[in-house]
């Protein structure tokens, strides 16, 4: 049977490799030309426990999975037990007959193939990938070439064992291939990392906290490339201020959170605010309160991500929807946290961090180059905080020959230097909030407020972050019109409001409770309709949106 | 404020009899000297926490860092990490980084990062008018304990032998000679040095006489030595708390190689983003 939309499950316990296996599933999908998206479910543990992974390709791009799938891939019992259900009508589990004892499907004895080829336990993932792809119908060549390039150390063993269950298999359905050329499989974790990387990152700090956890490893590895140093210290208190050091020194520097990492550092936020120096933050969000669920997914920090740190000073936040949006704002990030000397947020979420996407960006896309200092116009000492019409000051950096600079947490006057005095604390507060302006404007610049959908509608989706690749796909048969703000703070009022003229009726999608977004229309004046929220940790689905959508618009 | 002029215009606030003046002028010599002796005034910075200790920042015209309260180590290592070529010191109070930023403390020693830290110990919170410190004595009445404190003092001079530091120093503002022989020697020491100074606080803790009655030096011969068993013998020799002569001096000093050397080790790669974002574009596809 032809499909051009095709779903496979695979699951088993933790530590069995299903991570891995779900990206040489990515690969093979890509290989075909297919567009991918992987979903990643596991909980808060290292060894037993379910693991699942679900890998969806279409021949068009998506950024969502669906809760059926065509093939469910079963290491275990529980497998079979949990997900037997999400078959489609013409699905079909492929198990492992040394361990499931009750399924319907095709069963491949994988303890006596792994025994007759002398291959270890961890090829058993190969196994029953060569099944899937008899199953499928994907061509021998493709399974040879996908395992040589991803387990190029060990592709023999894995390459017999999955030859093996091939063999042993049927095929049910036929996935297309395409004639575009494959694109590579990110997850966000990655596509962020490479975005900092574009954007000219020097160091990356971080503490090791799920759901950014993965772009500190994907650094640590990518270091040996690219001339990063990465460092993990003693706590996201320290991460956060040796960034700020770092920076002072001239570095470009970005650090890793979630929620509670993020909570640590927000005192050292404020002092960027005051002391002007650039950072970028990514906050990948969690379910909390507190611990709450560390391994699923919500969009609860859009206010506190705000409203972190005390007193008043610009911030960017910036919440890319899918890969090619976070390679492209991780690099403009960095670029203008160094152009206004502000902290910038990257706000994502475990849907987006460690869910898996076709790449379509161009990694030589255009981002901005850091200006060269600038020299100062006129005589005199060099002034870190030099009041200028846009309130940004040039930025030196230590060391720089003749120049004092002297950064302060307390106000200060133009040189850096701790005062208390009325009308100089006033023109320090609207010199930073003319940079926060300054911000702004050049905002204008870019497109900060996505819209897709047809030109007539006159229902309005207005979502945020990875929800909206769901709401896209789950709105693209009705007649509505998504909006999604990409830049956060400062809100691009303008161009939200814009965005939704001629509309009559506004829904609002986010993963949440309080609906923080809506929330933040509102202070720009435009009110909602209606709400669709989700808040047990599991991503929105395209089919579980197009029926809660359906209720609302 | 013109490069060069080792101390601002700014006014200063300290009281009328504050250790903090020794050290000011101390540093405003040592880091004069180390100009003078060619090393560029740009290459220098301080990093200070809040409190009293802190406002060495605005005084000093050098580059600066006035950061957070108990937070002037992550901020130096950051520094270190960025540009190893550069000479940073910390100036930071007892409530500062025997308090509030504990952690950074022992983890610099761990680390022995190449940065000097300077503890102005008035063994008394000044800034916030007279609260005990991890270094007061058992019932010292500061003013969130006016019974007493409960709790015994810490000892950082041992707590920074056992945690890793290479360069371990105590010095006293009414003993200058001294103060400035170790201001030096820490400074030179590559790794992480310590230095603790003793100070008055002569508004919330005047501790004058007692240290002018007990301090005592190292004898030079001996110390500063490499045996840490010894050193430590000799740290807890006075435990902040009894009544017992205090040892002043360089009491430890070790070699070992400085963290953003180890990291350095591990630094490799091309600037060239572009390029090796497509290299792996490639092996992904
Ligand atoms: C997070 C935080 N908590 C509390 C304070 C208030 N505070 C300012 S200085 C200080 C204590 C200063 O004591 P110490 O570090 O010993 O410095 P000294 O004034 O004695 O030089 C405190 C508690 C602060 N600035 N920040
Ligand atoms: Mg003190």
């Amino acid at each position: 049977m032809p499909v051009e939309e095709f779903s496979v499950l695979i699951g088993g316990r933790a530590g069995e490799g299903i991570n891995k296996a779900s990206a040489v599933l990515n690969h093979l999908m890509a290989k075909l030309g297919r567009y991918v998206y992987m979903y990643y479910d596991y909980p808060s543990l290292i060894r037993g426990g379910h693991n699942f992974a679900i890998v969806r390709s279409a021949d068009q791009p998506i950024r969502t999975h669906r809760d059926r799938v065509d093939v469910v891939l079963a290491l275990n019992q529980e497998t079979v037990r949990l997900h037997a259900g999400r078959l489609s009508a013409s699905g079909v589990v492929v198990y492992d007959s040394s361990s499931v004892k009750e399924a319907d499907g095709i069963a491949i004895p994988l303890d006596q193939i792994l025994k007759e080829e002398k291959a270890p336990a961890i090829t058993r993932n190969s196994g029953l990938i060569g099944a899937f792809c008899r199953v499928a119908g994907v061509p021998w060549a493709v399974v040879d070439e996908v395992f040589r390039e991803e387990i190029p150390a060990h592709a023999e063993v894995n390459l017999r064992v999955a030859r093996r269950a091939y063999d042993a298999a049927e095929e049910r359905f036929q996935v297309e291939a395409t004639d575009r050329p494959p694109l590579p499989v990110l997850t966000g974790n990655e596509a962020i990392a490479l975005g900092l990387v574009r954007g000219g990152l020097e160091t990356y700090i971080a503490y090791p906290m799920t759901p950014t956890s993965n772009v500190l490893h994907f650094l640590a590895e990518f270091a040996e490339r690219s001339a990063l140093t990465v460092v993990h210290p003693e706590s996201e208190i320290a991460v956060i201020l040796m960034a700020l050091g770092a920076a002072y020194a001239g570095k470009r520097t970005a650090v890793g959170t979630s929620g509670g990492g993020f909570c640590l550092m927000t005192e050292t936020l404020s002092l960027a605010g005051m002391a002007e120096l650039p950072a970028v933050i990514v906050l990948g969000q969690r379910p909390g309160p507190s611990t709450g669920l560390p391994t699923y997914s919500c969009q609860t920090e859009l206010l506190f991500a705000r409203h972190a740190g005390q007193g008043e000073f610009p911030r960017l936040i910036v919440a890319p929807a899918d890969v090619d949006e976070a390679y492209l704002w991780s690099a403009r990030a960095l670029d203008l946290a160094w152009r206004f000397q502000v902290p910038a947020i990257l706000l994502v979420d475990k849907t987006l961090c460690e869910g898996g996407y076709s790449a379509s960006f161009d990694p030589a896309v255009e981002v901005v180059e850091p200006p060269a200092p600038t020299e100062e116009p006129g005589e005199g000492p060099y002034l870190r905080y030099r009041l200028t019409p846009d309130g940004v000051s040039p930025m030196r950096t230590v060391p720089s020959p003749g120049a004092v600079i002297k950064v302060n947490s307390y106000e200060h006057d133009e040189a850096g230097i701790t005062i208390e005095d009325a009308a100089l604390s006033t023109a320090m507060q609207e010199k930073r909030r003319r940079k926060g302006e300054a911000l702004a404007r050049a905002l204008e610049e870019y497109a900060t407020v996505a819209v897709y959908g047809p030109p007539e509608a006159r229902v309005g989706v207005v979502s945020w972050g990875s929800t909206v690749g769901a709401v896209r796909e789950a709105a693209a048969g009705m007649p509505v019109r998504v909006v999604q703000p990409v830049v956060l703070e400062p809100f691009p009022a303008e161009a939200f409001r814009a965005a939704v003229a001629g509309l009559d009726r506004l829904v609002v999608v986010e993963q949440n409770w309080t609906g923080q977004l809506e929330q933040l229309m509102r202070l720009h004046g435009v009110g909602a309709d209606a709400r669709v929220q989700r808040y047990d940790g599991r991503p929105f689905t395209v089919d579980d949106l197009v029926a809660r959508l359906a209720e609302v618009v | 404020m013109a490069a060069g002029d080792l101390i601002t215009s700014a006014a200063n606030t300290w009281c009328p009899g504050c250790g903090n003046f020794a050290i000011e002028h101390a540093l405003k010599d040592i880091l004069g000297e180390m100009i003078a002796a060619g090393t560029p005034a740009e290459e220098i910075v301080l990093v200070t926490g809040i409190g009293c200790h802190g406002k060495m920042a605005d005084y000093l015209g050098v580059n600066s860092f006035y950061a957070i309260h108990g937070r002037t180590i992550p901020v130096a290592t950051g520094i270190k990490i960025a540009n190893p070529d550069l000479t940073v010191l910390c100036c930071a109070g007892d409530g500062d980084c025997y308090g509030e930023g504990l952690e950074h403390l022992l983890f610099a020693a761990k680390r022995n990062v190449d940065i000097t830290l300077l503890v102005h110990d008035n063994r008394v919170y000044g800034l916030t008018t007279g609260q005990y410190t991890p270094t007061s004595p058992l019932g010292f009445p500061g003013r969130s304990t006016p019974q007493g404190t409960p709790e015994y003092p810490l000892n950082p001079v041992e707590l920074m032998i056992a945690a890793g530091a290479t360069y371990v120093a105590r010095g006293y503002t009414r003993r200058l000679p001294q103060l400035r022989e170790l201001i030096r020697d820490a400074l030179r020491h590559r790794g992480f040095s310590f230095l603790e100074v003793f100070q008055i606080c002569a508004t919330f803790y005047n501790q004058t006489a007692y240290y002018d009655e007990h301090a005592c030096d190292l004898d030079p011969g001996e110390f500063p030595t490499a045996d840490a068993a010894r050193a430590l013998r000799v740290a807890r020799e006075w435990d902040y708390s009894r009544e017992s002569r205090i040892p002043l001096g360089a009491l430890y000093e070790t070699t070992y190689p400085t963290y953003e050397e180890r990291l350095a080790e591990h630094r490799a790669g091309t600037r060239d983003p572009v390029a090796v974002i497509q290299r792996l574009f490639a092996e992904r596809t």
